[in-house]
Formats: C-alpha cells, structure tokens, sequence
C-alpha cells in the first residue's frame, strides 16, 4: 500500500513568555490509503496540535511548525504557500472538531454551509450544489435532508451537529479526514451512533481517518495503527492488538491498568498513573515519563530513549526498559 | 496510614509489579462483606415523588408561561448511610436538577426530600443553611469552581466561617494543612492560588473543601469526569478511602459507566427525568432487564481490540426527546426495539422484578 501521509520528525513549538514550548517534538508516522490511525493520550500532550500542523492550521504566532516534513501524496505540505495549501484544506484533506456546538457558524443555515464549499470547491452551480447537500444529509443518517438544509445550527441537536460536520468533511470526497475528538462532547449513545457512521463511510469510500483522542476504548474498535503520544513525542506505536495486548511503555501499560474496564471483573482498587502531566515549557534531560514512572532505571535520567522497534514486526516503543515492561501483565491482579 | 499514602505506595507497587491477586480477592471480599451491611444500615435519605418542572416563558411584553421543562417528573430512591447510589443517564436526563434540589439550589415544584427525618422542601433558608453542613458536594469542573482570587486555604476555610464549626483562625489553619494533607496535597499549597495547579489538584482542593464541615452526605456531580484518564484514576482511590475513613455516603452522579460500576453499591439509571432501573451494582451490570440500561452499557467501548471485534454493537436509534415535549406513555418508547402498542399510553411503574431490582417496563 503507498503511503497517503507521510510524516517526518515534525516538530511544532510555542514561544510563549514562560519559554519554549515544544508542543510537538519530533513525531513521525504514515497513513496508507483507506486506513484508520488512532493518536492517543491525554490533554496537553500535543496530540491536536499534531493534528492541526498537517492543514498549517496551528495559529502563528505564538506556534510555528519549526521542523520536519509532511508529505502528502508525496507533496511537501509546508512548502506549499497560503493559496496552494488552502486548496488542499477541505478538498484533500478535512477536518471534524471535537465541538459540534463552536464549528458551525450559528448565522448561516446548515444548506449554505453545505454549498458554499461545493461551490468553492467543486465549481458547482448553486442547484447541483443544493442536490449534493441533500444526499450527503442523507448519507450521515439525518431524515428529511431537504427541510433540513433551511434549518440553522440551534434546530439541531448535538450529535445531529457532528453528522452535518461529518457531511461538510465529505462533500469534496477527501482522501483524508481528521477527527479531533470527535465524540467527546456527545453522549454514550449518540457516541456509538457517530463512530459506526464514521467506521461505514470511511470504509465504503475509502477515506483514510486520523482518530485523535483520549478514550481507549474508541480506539479499539477502529483502529488499524495506534500511537500513543505522551509530552509532544510518540511513545509508543503498533497494531491495536499490540497496544492493547502487549504494551511495551510503562505510559500504556499504566493507562490500560488505571482505568475502569466493563470487560473484566470489578477490581478492589485501581491501579493510578502516579503524579502529574508534565509541564512542556519545563521538560528536563532524559524520558519525559521518568518521574511518574514504576521502571526507571538511571539511564532514563539522562538519556531519551528513541522510538525503536520491539519486536519482527511494527510494534515500536521509545522505552529503555521495554523488554521489562512487555514482561509485565495488563491485567493488574 | 493515612489514606494519600495507602495511594501512593499501592500504586507505586503495581506500577513494577502486579498487586498479588490474593489482596484483591481479599478486598473484594471486604467489599461483599460491606454490601451485606448496607442493606441492614437506616436510610439516611429518602427522595419521594419528586419533581422539578421549569417553567418556559415567552413574550417580550407580557410573558407568559407556555409550557413547562420536565427536568425530574417523579423519581423516588433511598440512599442508606455509608452507600454511594450512582446515579447515570445521558445529558439532558435529569441527573444533576436531581443533586441541585438536593441541595436546595432548585426548589422542588413537588414530592419529598427527607434528610435526618426533616423534610428539604419545606425547609426556610436558615434551617436549610444549618443542614447544608452536613450535605456538601463536589463539581465536575474544577477550573470553575474555585474562585481564582481566593487563595488554596482561604477556599478550604470558607465553608468552616459560614457554618462556625471552626470559631478561630489557629483551628481554622490546622484543620486546612490535615484536609490538604489528606487529600494528597503539600499542605504549603494553602498560600497558592487554583491557576497554579493542574486539573487534579484542583479537584483535590474541590474535595478538600467538601470535607472541611465534616459532612456526611457528599453529592458528587460529575466529579471526575473533566479529569485527564491518568488523574481519573487517583481521585477514584481517594474518594474510595475518604468514604472508607469518615463512613461517608454519596450521591455519585455520573455519565462513565464503568467508573460508576467500580465504584457505587447500587445504581438508578435516568432517562428524561425518570429513573428507568434501579438495582445493586453487580445486579444491574450483570442482568440489566431495561432496554434503554442494555443500551446504554452497549455502547460502551471497551479497550480491547479483539472483544470489540467480536462484539455486535446494539446501537439504539434516534436522540433523546426534548423534555419539554416528552413523548406519551413510557418515555423511552420511540427509540425502544422492544416497544409494543400500549407502551405509547401507559406510563410504566417502577416494579420490584427481582429481589432489589426495579425496573420501568411493561413489555419484560
């Protein structure tokens, strides 16, 4: 399979008056054509920022993307110039935001939200503009697309919002979506509803699908590839077999055991993650885990370890002590 | 041992190795065994019948009440002392208008709220200051629930001058380091301000003042549900050893189904301002009988990719209905695959369908 995405050792940093922050510090991954990659982790560990430094959305200043490449379909997206790159925004690649409620504007109807980009884009007229707006309402589930268009963003309820941005990152048949947390702000339900509609269009059209989230449990059902990110760097990386079966960072490994699982029997007692996230303007020498982490040896204190292979196959861990830690059960007792 | 260490040194050790099963196995046991005297301990809050309409005015001029928002439309549970009862449901469900008339931050348009034998509804202000000593409760979101100006210790204090349980300044002081220290904080964080901590502990400050008026009744509204996965984890175990500690009882309102399932004795599930199953914990996660309880523990994921494979995903349709327009009969009837006819005109009753086990459905 070609690679749709490829990117390379991007790094994305802050200048902010408490100094420098290194929001993104040097991750790189790929996406094929048609696959679904899940990035991981907790807030602040740069994993939207990732996101939006593929489209150059990162807002500059205080951000700039201050090294790597990304490439897509083999064209290096920073060195392409305001209007190249906003050609590729929407039409190539979309986005769905975590915030159904914020994305859309409140004063346009949802009709006119859905054209103007099939007439910006596509070169559509109005009519076969309004046509193609009725059948993508229809393709993400909404009934009566037709009464629907005339109807502004408070007619609808939050998880009808996220089928309309799900319809707007369709119009123009993207290879690309990026979903920044696309169902934290909904119900477990309407959660479940959002991810299969999702799951099935991404997989009728072949689109490729960025995850970005923090629940696990999300990735597991969609995701070929995931990687876990921690502090602006990708920690660990594999199938979700591999990461949820035999994670080999004591991060993963900790976050498997500390949350709550429906799956298994109820625990006595849950097994936290120890201490705080870190500062990313105050990252000090060596692995950006070390302080939180139940593994440490003193090498960890002065030596990063690099994001390398742990087994024959894709399964990389950034991790001194991996061997130890892929030893351990995720079951904790 | 106090309970922050017993934290810290649990995890520690199942960060390196996995706790011994024989611990867990014993703790659970423990944790049977306390289920078992639950059942015989007194009710410490009874909730009957009771209902929260908001009215819905309109007119620029003259408004006039045009319909009413059915928030809570009659629900009735008990929590005895020394329980956690969760309360689950999505948004829009009624879960937190209940916590709030609880705590008489709404007044009820009807039904009862009995604490200690008074009666809340009918409480005056002065009564019900009096008894808010001993109800206090944790918010879900830790930024804006503590007032930025105000310093670590000054926030912890407050409750301690409104109640008069402290009367001087030294007591005052000491009490906050102990609650700091208590809830796994530096107690040198009384002289810092909330925009210097993180997101846990903030929610640790939260919970340290909730406990400042030694109350026995804690309303936790989604207490833990705007923390990171890692931190969600830490106020669990803290709440579990404060409650363990002080003999505490809680109102758990919540959203996460599994953190829920970990940590409550029983569990009342809501939809649109009705409680539709009500069950002990193991019985409810282990047989729900209501449709919308399958549902809803349906569609949460879990994190193994394997199971979620296999797993055939029943996903209910549609959204949940406006509560100002709630449908006829039982509310969960339109999005329901079990729904027959009768079910659009009859409301159903809560019915004891096995021992301790309440559920609103006439079809099963």
């Amino acid at each position: 399979m070609s690679k749709l995405l490829e990117i390379a050792d991007l790094q994305t940093h802050f200048f902010t008056a408490a100094g420098v922050v290194k929001a993104v510090d040097g991750i790189s991954y790929d996406v094929g054509q048609g696959e679904t990659i899940a990035i991981v982790g907790e807030s602040g560990c740069g994993k939207s920022v990732s996101a939006l430094s593929i489209l150059r959305l990162v807002a500059d200043p205080p951000g700039r993307i201050v090294g790597g490449s990304i490439r897509f379909e083999g064209r290096d997206l920073l060195g392409l110039n305001d209007e190249e790159i906003r050609k590729v925004r929407g039409k190539d690649i979309a986005m769905v935001f975590q915030e159904p409620m914020t994305s859309l504007n409140p004063v346009l109807t949802i009709g006119r939200q859905l054209t103007e980009t099939l007439e910006q884009h596509l070169d559509m007229t109005h009519e076969q503009a309004v046509a193609r707006a009725i059948e993508l309402l229809g393709l993400v589930g909404i009934s009566d697309p037709k009464r629907r268009l005339k109807q502004y963003p408070h007619h609808f309820s939050g998880g009808m919002r996220q089928r309309v941005m799900i319809a707007m990152a369709l119009c123009c048949e993207p290879k690309l979506i990026i979903a920044d947390e696309p169902t934290t702000a909904l119900d477990v339900t309407i959660q479940a509803q959002i991810l299969e509609l999702m799951k099935d269009l991404t997989r009728r059209l072949g689109v490729a699908l960025i995850i970005i989230t923090h629940n696990l449990g999300i990735v597991a059902r969609y995701a070929d590839r995931v990687n876990v990110m921690y502090a602006g760097k990708i920690i660990e990386s594999g199938s979700a077999h591999d990461i949820y079966h035999h994670p080999c960072h004591p991060y993963t490994l900790a976050l498997l055991r500390s949350v709550p699982r429906m799956d298994q029997p109820r625990r006595a007692r849950l097994d936290p993650v120890q201490g705080q996230p870190p500062d990313l303007a105050r990252l000090g020498a060596g692995c950006s885990f070390r302080p939180r982490c139940g593994f440490a040896v003193a090498r960890c204190a002065s030596e990063a370890p690099p994001l390398v292979r742990v087994d024959g196959g894709h399964h990389l861990a950034a991790c001194w002590e991996a061997a130890r830690v892929a030893g351990s059960p995720v079951e904790a007792a | 041992m106090t309970a922050t260490q017993s934290t810290e040194t649990a995890g520690r050790a199942a960060a390196a190795v996995p706790a011994p099963t024989g611990a867990q196995d014993a703790a659970l046991e423990q944790r049977r065994q306390s289920q078992r005297r639950l059942a015989q301990a007194p009710d410490l809050l009874t909730v009957r019948n009771l209902k929260m309409h908001f009215p819905v005015a309109e007119g620029a001029l003259l408004p006039g009440v045009v319909a009413h928002v059915k928030a809570v439309d009659g629900i009735s549970f008990t929590v005895r002392k020394g329980e956690t009862l969760g309360l689950v449901g999505e948004s829009g469900c009624g879960k937190t208008t209940t916590g709030r008339c609880i705590l008489r931050l709404e007044h009820p348009s009807g039904g009862e709220i009995l604490f200690d034998g008074k009666n809340l509804v009918d409480l005056d202000r002065k009564s019900m200051l009096a008894l808010r000593q001993k109800i206090q409760v944790i918010f879900q979101d830790p930024y804006s629930s503590l007032n930025p100006r105000m310093k670590i210790g000054e926030i912890i204090s407050e409750p301690m001058m409104v109640h008069r349980t402290e009367p001087n300044k030294a007591a005052r002081d000491a009490r906050v380091m102990e609650l700091l220290r208590l809830c796994g904080l530096d107690p040198r964080f009384a002289d810092r301000y909330p925009h210097e901590m993180s997101g846990g502990q903030r929610q640790r400050v939260g919970i340290a003042r909730a406990l400042s008026v030694r109350p026995e009744f804690i309303i936790c509204d989604e207490a833990i549900s705007a923390l990171d996965v890692s931190i969600q984890a830490q106020i669990i175990n803290l709440l579990e050893d404060l409650r363990d500690q002080f003999g505490l009882t809680y109102l758990f309102i919540a959203h996460d189904l599994s953190v829920v399932r970990h940590l409550c004795h029983r569990v009342a599930v809501m939809y649109l301002g009705k409680i539709v199953e009500l069950a002990e914990c193991d019985e409810l996660y282990g047989n729900p009988l209501h449709p919308y309880t399958q549902a809803l523990l349906g569609a949460v994921p879990v994190p193994d990719p394997d199971m979620e494979k296999a797993r055939a995903y029943r996903i209910v349709k549609g959204e949940v209905p406006s509560p100002m327009n709630p449908p006829q009969g039982c509310v969960f009837h339109p999005r329901c695959p079990l729904a027959i006819e009768s079910c659009a005109k009859n409301v159903p009753e809560l019915r004891e369908l096995r021992p301790g086990h309440w559920v609103a459905c006439s079809v099963i």
